[in-house]
């Protein structure tokens, strides 16, 4: 089955194109969403991307910053995305050389697994400290994430499938 | 990971190291932060790098609503505006009213000695966005500490009260909302003058009177207004309405749930009011309150006494 898609050898990846991803996903979270609960955590996907695709670069100090950053953004418990990052980095280092090896719906799965057990994370720590449970709408936004996945990873590997030297006779 | 890498290739400490090193970093902001609360140095300097951010996030929202009211139609606008001097008309009268009240009031007070009724300060604010949050019912709006918003302010809307502030940064502050599970507000019974605290029902989007027994006098209907013995919200400002009691016999206290009268989950603009009640220090040997109002006008319940 693997030796049947093509391979691509992607150029290294660039810093400015990790940090303008992460730009864009606080950005997208930042949006003002009617229903926050519906709404795939994009911060979370970015990173899962770049933990798996780049476990070198990108990992749990990145992971723990942003959550800081949605933390403060979003007013909640200061520390609450920042412990679910950090974890969700880690989970996703530790897979990141198995899931690669994996088709796209399957490698969606594993990330639909990565969010809801970031979300359940956040769930948590927010029901030890005395809120209410938000009702089970909450599971749709990491299983939206999770079929973002091929999309997202399109995306953001774009950059790395330029060609080196610009052909004029090539399309792409 | 289970390999280890030869030492000649640095790679930092290992990963699990890492987890247990950002893991109990986050654990100890959790506890500061719920506990102490003394976190909110650091919370309001990574607010200000999130700020831009917000800006931009809630800047298309807000081009595409400037858009849509320039191609307004004009038969709406000139309806609005006929509407609009109607009711300026009649508020017109009603200030007026007000006003000869106001000084006729406050020619009585100085005559009885009265400390005069406080100045209300309000500022206009718009909000940004809801909190993103699904556990808190929270809105950030676009004035901070720079604009003189304070923590324990109390926001309105044109009907009544929408929630108070509870946490500012320097340039956008934070609403928690009458409906939020930890929020409660003093009110008083218009048609009785009895006191009573409404607290949050959390997703219901309702409101509560807690511990009032099970034959207090309280009708469906009955109008709540803020009573100011907290000295936090001012005193008469509409909350909610009565719309279900349930007395059940078993139970001491009666359920009492209460429609907000404001538009909670609706409105653009808002404005806080901050008040300057100047109230007597708590006298020494009296009880102390379990919990120092931090601003959040939670207080033991008054003996429930109508006047």
């Amino acid at each position: 089955m693997l030796a049947e898609r093509p391979q691509y050898i992607l150029l290294p990846v660039k810093i400015g194109t990790i940090v303008i991803s992460f730009v864009a996903a606080l950005l997208l979270d930042f949006l003002p969403w009617k229903d926050v609960a519906l709404v795939p955590d994009f911060v979370a996907l970015t990173l899962t991307f770049w933990c798996v695709r780049q476990p070198r670069l990108v990992g749990l100090g990145v992971g723990w910053l942003l959550g800081l950053i949605m933390d403060t953004g979003n007013g909640v418990l200061l520390g609450q995305h920042a412990l679910a990052y950090s974890l969700l980095a880690f989970a996703a280092i530790t897979l990141s050389r198995r899931i690669l090896w994996f088709p796209w719906l399957h490698q969606a799965m594993h990330v639909a697994l990565l969010l809801i057990g970031a979300k359940s994370v956040e769930v948590l720590v927010r029901l030890v400290a005395g809120a209410q449970f938000p009702g089970w709408t909450i599971i749709v936004g990491p299983l939206l994430g999770a079929v973002l996945w091929p999309v997202v990873s399109f995306l953001l590997l774009a950059p790395q499938r330029r060609p080196v030297e610009i052909d004029e006779n090539r399309p792409i | 990971m289970e390999h280890t890498p030869p030492p000649f290739f640095k790679r930092g400490p290992a990963p699990l190291v890492r987890l247990a090193f950002f893991a109990s970093l986050s654990i100890a902001l959790l506890v500061i932060d719920a506990r102490f609360k003394y976190a909110e140095i650091l919370r309001s300097l990574i607010a200000v790098a999130a700020y831009p951010l917000q800006q931009v996030a809630t800047a298309p929202g807000q081009f595409a609503g400037r858009i849509a009211g320039f191609f307004a139609s004009q038969s709406a606008l000139q309806q609005d505006n006929a509407e609009l001097r109607a009711k300026l008309v009649s508020s017109a009268q009603d200030a007026q009213r007000f006003e000869a009240t106001a000084a006729e009031l406050e020619q009585l007070r100085r005559l009885i000695g009265a400390q005069g009724r406080m100045d209300l300060k309000s500022t206009a604010v718009e909000v940004l966005y809801s909190g993103r949050d699904p556990f808190a019912r929270k809105l950030l709006v676009d004035k901070g500490a720079t604009h003189g918003i304070l923590p324990g302010q109390a926001v309105i809307d044109e009907t009544g009260v929408v929630g108070q502030v509870t946490r500012v940064h320097p340039l956008v502050a934070e609403v928690t909302l009458l409906i939020d599970k930890d929020q409660a507000i003093p009110v008083q019974v218009v048609r009785n003058g009895l006191r009573a605290v409404a607290f949050g029902s959390g997703s219901a989007g309702t409101l509560e009177l807690r511990f009032m027994a099970a034959n207090a006098e309280i009708q469906n209907g009955d109008k709540l207004v803020t009573s100011g013995i907290d000295g936090t919200y001012p005193p008469g400002l509409p909350v909610a309405t009565v719309v279900r009691i349930e007395r059940d016999a078993v139970a001491a206290f009666a359920r009492i749930v209460c429609q907000p009268a404001a538009g909670v989950e609706r409105n653009r603009y808002l404005l806080t009011l901050s008040t300057d009640a100047k109230l007597p220090p708590y006298p020494e040997d009296a009880a102390q309150p379990e919990r120092k109002g931090k601003g959040k006008g939670k207080r033991k319940k008054e003996s429930a006494d109508a006047r």
